[in-house]
């Protein structure tokens, strides 16, 4: 999801790992002073880490419509979407850094390309119906991902989430609001609102990471609850809570094989395309180069204003010693 | 004369699992007396898994009568609120 294929370290069955295991079956809350594996530790570091990113580099595809949107209500509703996306990114680092890791170097592995975002983030958002697909898809996948997150074992994480899951609400909304008014719209207008939904389908649905039969650090992030449902069963709640919302749109969903399975109580659906999946997280999507090139020369290009806030407070600092 | 003791914040998790709450304040001599004097203070009937004591002096804050200032900016961004976008109940969950 925004923390896709995040590797777990293995538990080796000490009697502190006995008791830590016990307490997470109880339910009770880990904390960041408490005793943890070093596994689960790194685990959620990466976990929160990507998921951090994945808010940070999720706000270029939406970013490259601000100046464009078709209305100033329209635009400051994706501003204010944006900036959300950039307190999430805010409220994960900090969460991440209770665990013994700096922001600044999860900034410095994102920058380098070695830590992951998630592999949504790397297509081009070409129309403004892009921005009702993003909103109404991707957000509502985040969504499907971050509510049982709420849940999650370790503390910090699971307060960051409860906060963020009270504000995806809106940009699930917004989204589906802009579909709603292109579908509304012209011929011209709701067929931009189609090309949007096939262009955005399937890398939504990858979204939730490799089917479970090839989710290899599944397991032992369910057993610590860091994870509490696999990749396939949210990419199923996704599916059949939006098959109806594309019905009710009049849009079709660009899946020959999907159809209702009333024994399941379900939809069948298609097989996302795996290979393309791989290749995207590998850095080979169509915009893994641009999103890095521009959160580079973004943290480049902000140098001067960081350093001339610290100057200041320094100064400040010294003025008030002075003073005293 | 002996000197005045500082004022502390103290801040109690409830319970395993929700952030630490403001529940008041008290003087001790230092932060490790603080923490002493909050447990007996504050959780004599079980109130909280953990306390946090902070200098009330470390705490910074806005000046109260500019707080409409403040906080004017958010109260016309409606949209940042659910309820602004106007979902047909057939749509469903969202
Ligand atoms: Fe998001
Ligand atoms: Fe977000
Ligand atoms: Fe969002």
């Amino acid at each position: 999801m925004y923390a896709q294929l995040v590797e777990t370290g293995q538990s080796e069955g000490t009697e502190q790992e006995l008791e830590f295991q016990a307490k997470i079956d109880r339910g009770v809350r880990i904390e960041a002073n408490d005793w943890m594996p070093e596994g689960y530790r790194k685990t959620l570091i990466r976990q929160i880490g990507q998921h951090a990113h994945s808010e940070i580099v999720g706000q270029l595809p939406e970013g490259n419509w601000i100046t464009r949107a078709p209305s100033l209500q329209r635009k400051a509703i994706l501003l204010a979407k944006v900036q959300d996306e950039a307190g999430h990114g805010l409220y994960l680092y900090c969460a991440a850094e209770t665990l013994g890791i700096s922001r600044d170097e999860m900034t410095a592995q994102l920058l380098s390309g070695k830590a992951k975002y998630s592999s949504i983030f790397n297509y081009p958002t070409l129309t403004w119906a892009d921005m009702g697909a993003v909103g109404w898809l991707v957000d509502g996948a985040a969504i499907m991902n971050q509510v049982p997150l709420q849940r999650c074992s370790y503390g910090p994480y699971s307060r960051a989430m409860i906060r963020i899951c009270k504000e995806e609400s809106f940009h699930q909304r917004q989204g589906f609001d802009i579909m709603r008014q292109l579908c509304q719209g012209t011929d011209d207008q709701k067929a931009m609102a189609q090309d949007a939904l096939n262009r955005w389908w399937w890398p939504s649905l990858m979204m939730f990471g490799p089917s479970d039969k090839d989710s290899v650090h599944s397991e032992q992030s369910m057993k610590w609850g860091i994870k509490q449902n696999t990749n396939d069963e949210l990419r199923q709640k996704f599916v059949d809570q939006t098959v109806p919302q594309a019905e009710w749109l009049g849009l079709t969903v660009p899946d020959p094989e999907l159809k209702w399975n009333e024994e399941k109580g379900g939809y069948d659906f298609g097989e996302p395309d795996w290979s393309e999946f791989f290749e995207v997280i590998k850095g080979n999507g169509p915009c893994n180069r641009d999103r890095l090139e521009a959160r580079n020369k973004a943290w480049d290009d902000g140098e001067w204003f960081r350093d001339g806030l610290t100057a200041h407070a320094e100064k400040q600092q010294q003025h008030n010693i002075a003073a005293e | 004369m002996s000197k005045e003791w500082p004022l502390w914040e103290i801040f109690i998790r409830g319970q395993h699992g929700l952030s630490h709450r403001h529940v008041g304040s008290l003087h001790a001599p230092d932060a490790e007396m603080a923490l002493k004097n909050a447990r007996d203070v504050y959780t004599r009937r079980n109130e909280g898994v953990s306390i946090w004591v902070v200098e009330s002096n470390k705490i910074t804050a806005f000046d109260p009568d500019a707080a409409e200032h403040n906080f004017a900016a958010p109260k016309s961004k409606v949209y940042r609120h659910p309820t602004f976008f106007d979902i047909p109940e057939d749509v469903g969950a969202m």
